[in-house]
């Protein structure tokens, strides 16, 4: 049968195929660059997708998540097998993709998707690794059999994807029936093909399904182990002598923990210090236009919304981007290598007990550098509860933003102190903090396991793939495609809120900020030299927040933050580091009209020489310190990290939940620390 | 009844049935079949969990997981050859 409808303006194929299939290369091999990512319905599923032009007709290629069946055990599954019988978006063609070294069970899939009867062609991926494994496959047997095109396809060399295009024009509805009728006439006599009878298992009445399931499969694999007897020919010992060199390496004893942590600690030194230097770059690239287009533009409401609204926002979303490409280049490598499945295995054990998973660990180290690319990174765990659980407890972990705040206020308190012989003070208290967190998120992790609630069932069945060298196109594609997801979804919300926090700071209600900028006009004008010049402009800009929206907010706020020691000035940081925690120490030398932000010496100053002005005594006493101190290691402040997991999660309850478990987390024990050290 | 849990490194056995209806589900699509060979390659080394060679490829799967696998033990000198 011919797909192309004469009028149809594309043709629709989709690629299915066993995880480790290959499918994600053959994939990019047939779209180059043509590609995009988005999103299924209501799941948290990535959908990619692509095009090619042959011989004058469009192709849309949508790569399907990997799934073993077409009865589905995982979300990604059921997400695979839904696009596949989608009726409202049909597709036209189906690609069955199967690794050429590993027939036999790809083969489960294969005889699953013919039996859907929709035009399909069989590509026998990886012919390479089977041809030097000494193993031949019979193609032309094969197509017999399954009476559809069959392709041997090396998409690492483009070997075979001339062909696969020329087949897809005469991919055909295949005669071959493989389903186990008799017990389908048992057990699902309404089902009378094998499309209703997987359409089934997303209806109510689901009766009978699981024991045909079981038989059906059964049935399959004794029609598999004929094909398979007849179509291939491999020598009796298969050669696995570098898997197996190569697993007792990385799952050994010492060599294996010892290796892991040593990419943990490649990963977190480029993260943190090699991303820097980008990140500083963007940073002064984005000071720049923001300078320019304040003086370009006229001045006024509009000039100023778009420089310190939309610029600055703007600012704070591309700054994430060398931390997300860096750890999903690592973390790319290390999939496509078949390395993470084996830190999964080694790791099982030990994350299982708080309710995590093997590939938790890299997510919850690299949050030491930024929440933001860690949430993203939870996509490699498949179990839903164990995502969960590391998306809500990561941010719990002092990240870098952190760092300015524990920083100021532990040179407060110990300003002038004598180290303990061998021990600073200093570094003692920052690396407790750093501990702190990352107590508090395997507590927080071990309580959510007993709380969250889940109807897919947990467990660790998983596939230890061979080793294979890394696909630069795959790690490219991959990197790139968590980038633009990052900006255009994440990205959206980020700078909403900045432009919120902008309206927050600039704004006051009547005509109050005016009236400010009058009152110092002549005084700055009349000033003899340029250093007083700059400390009016600094206490003007401290008379102005503080007359701001954010300041009245502050001011209200202060009755709810008194008991945890802090007064109204503390109050607006907290609001204005919403947008990202070390935004506090800026706001805090604002208000204390310290001048120059990036010198903190003077703000340490002025804020120990701070007087509470009811009780005369010092404003940023121990106390006050260790309360702020400790509520700035659990409280949820990062819009972006909060924006991530709604793009994550697909549900604004799971941001929700962190906001208020963090916050309210925070809130608690700071109290308990100022009441009892006050 | 001999379950896969209790195998020790390196050996071999044939799955004779499975004692979890929904895992039994997923072991079979996985290709572990009532009959087919299959033998203990790895155990990570906390203990838990295992790698099983089965239909030519390794597969992972908890010491709990592999409680429900019954399996009889083939001795070890009449393995002719390995599964493939």
């Amino acid at each position: 049968m011919n797909p192309v409808s004469s009028n149809s303006p594309h043709i629709s194929v989709a690629l299915i195929g066993n995880p480790n299939s290959g499918k994600s290369t053959l994939f990019n091999s047939l779209t180059g660059l043509n590609q995009k990512t988005g999103n299924y319905a209501g799941v948290t599923v990535d959908k990619h997708y692509g095009s090619y032009k042959f011989k004058g007709t469009d192709y849309q290629i949508t790569d399907l998540p990997g799934t073993y069946s077409l009865y589905p055990k995982s979300i990604d599954e059921k997400v695979a097998c839904k696009a596949i019988l989608n009726e409202k978006d049909p597709i036209d063609v189906v690609i069955i993709v199967v690794d050429s070294s590993n027939l036999k069970r790809h083969l489960l899939l294969t005889t699953q998707v013919i039996d859907l009867k929709k035009p399909c062609v069989l590509v026998l991926n990886m012919i390479d690794e089977a041809e030097k494994s000494n193993i031949t496959i019979y193609k032309n047997e094969l197509e017999k059999l399954f009476d559809v095109p069959v392709i041997a396809v090396n998409s690492r060399s483009k070997q075979g994807i001339h062909e696969l295009k020329e087949a897809i024009i005469q991919a055909k509805i295949s005669d071959s029936i493989f389903y186990n009728f008799e017990k389908q006439k048992q057990l699902l006599p309404d089902s009378n093909s094998y499309k209703k009878i997987v359409e089934s298992q997303f209806l109510e009445n689901t009766s009978g399904i699981k024991e045909f399931e079981l038989a059906d499969n059964i049935h399959r694999f004794s029609k598999i182990n004929y094909i398979v007897a007849k179509c291939l020919k491999q020598p009796e010992q298969l050669d696995k002598s570098l898997t197996q060199k190569l697993d007792a390496f990385f799952t050994h004893k010492i060599f294996g923990f010892a290796f892991f942590f040593f990419i943990l600690f490649v990963i977190f030194q480029f993260i943190f210090f090699v991303a820097e230097y980008p990140m500083t770059l963007i940073e002064e690239g984005f000071a720049q236009m923001m300078n320019f287009t304040a003086n370009a533009l006229p001045k006024g409401q509009l000039n100023d919304l778009i420089v310190n609204g939309i610029l600055a926002g703007l600012s704070g979303i591309v700054i994430f981007i060398p931390q997300i490409a860096l750890l999903f280049l690592f973390i790319a490598i290390l999939e496509d290598t078949g390395y993470m499945a084996r830190a999964s295995f080694i790791l099982d054990k030990l994350m299982r007990r708080f309710g995590l998973n093997g590939k938790s660990v890299i997510p919850m180290i690299s949050s030491v550098a930024c929440a933001v690319p860690s949430i993203m990174s939870t996509r490699t765990i498949t179990n839903w509860k164990d995502r969960i659980i590391t998306i809500l407890v990561t941010p719990l972990i002092s990240c870098s933003a952190r760092l300015p705040v524990y920083t100021l206020l532990i040179s407060i308190m110990f300003a002038g102190k004598q180290s303990l012989g061998f021990f600073n003070y200093q570094g003692m208290v920052l690396m407790g903090m750093y501990l702190l967190g990352f107590a508090a998120a395997l507590l927080a992790a071990v309580v959510l396991k007993y709380v969250l609630k889940t109807t897919e069932k947990s467990y660790f069945i998983m596939e230890l793939p061979v080793y294979r060298k890394p696909q630069w196109q795959t790690v490219t594609m991959l990197v790139l495609g968590k980038v633009k997801v990052f900006l255009f979804d994440a990205g959206k919300i980020i700078l909403a809120i900045s432009i919120v926090l902008w309206f927050l700071t600039s704004h006051a209600p009547s005509d109050n900020l005016n009236q400010i900028e009058n009152n110092y006009k002549v005084a700055i004008s009349a000033a003899p030299n340029d250093s007083l010049k700059t400390s009016l402009e600094a206490k003007m800009q401290s008379e102005k927040l503080e007359a701001s929206y954010a300041g009245i907010l502050g001011k209200k706020m202060e009755p709810a933050i008194k008991p945890l020691g802090f007064d109204w000035k503390i109050g607006i940081a907290l609001i204005t580091s919403f947008a990202a925690r070390e935004v506090f120490v800026g706001t805090m030398a604002t208000i204390y009209s310290s001048g120059d932000s990036d010198n903190t010496e003077t703000l340490r100053e002025k804020l120990m020489a701070e007087k509470n002005y009811e009780t005369q005594q010092p404003a940023y006493s121990k106390a006050v310190c260790w309360s702020l101190l400790i509520f700035y290691v659990f409280a949820m402040q990062c819009m972006s990290t909060l924006a991530t997991t709604y793009r994550e999660t697909k549900h604004w309850k799971w941001p929700a939940i962190q906001l208020v478990f963090m916050t309210g987390l925070a809130y608690v024990s700071s109290l308990l620390v100022f009441q009892i050290l006050s | 009844m001999q379950t896969l849990d209790t195998l020790t490194l390196g050996q071999t056995a044939t799955i004779i049935d499975f004692t979890d209806d929904f895992l039994s589900l997923k072991f079979i699509e996985m290709g572990c079949l009532p009959g087919e060979k299959i033998k203990l390659s790895n155990i990570a080394p906390l203990g838990d969990p295992i790698a099983i060679e089965v239909s030519g490829y390794l597969l992972s799967l908890r010491k709990k997981e592999a409680a429900t696998i019954v399996v009889k033990v083939i001795p070890e000198n009449t393995v002719e050859s390995c599964v493939i």
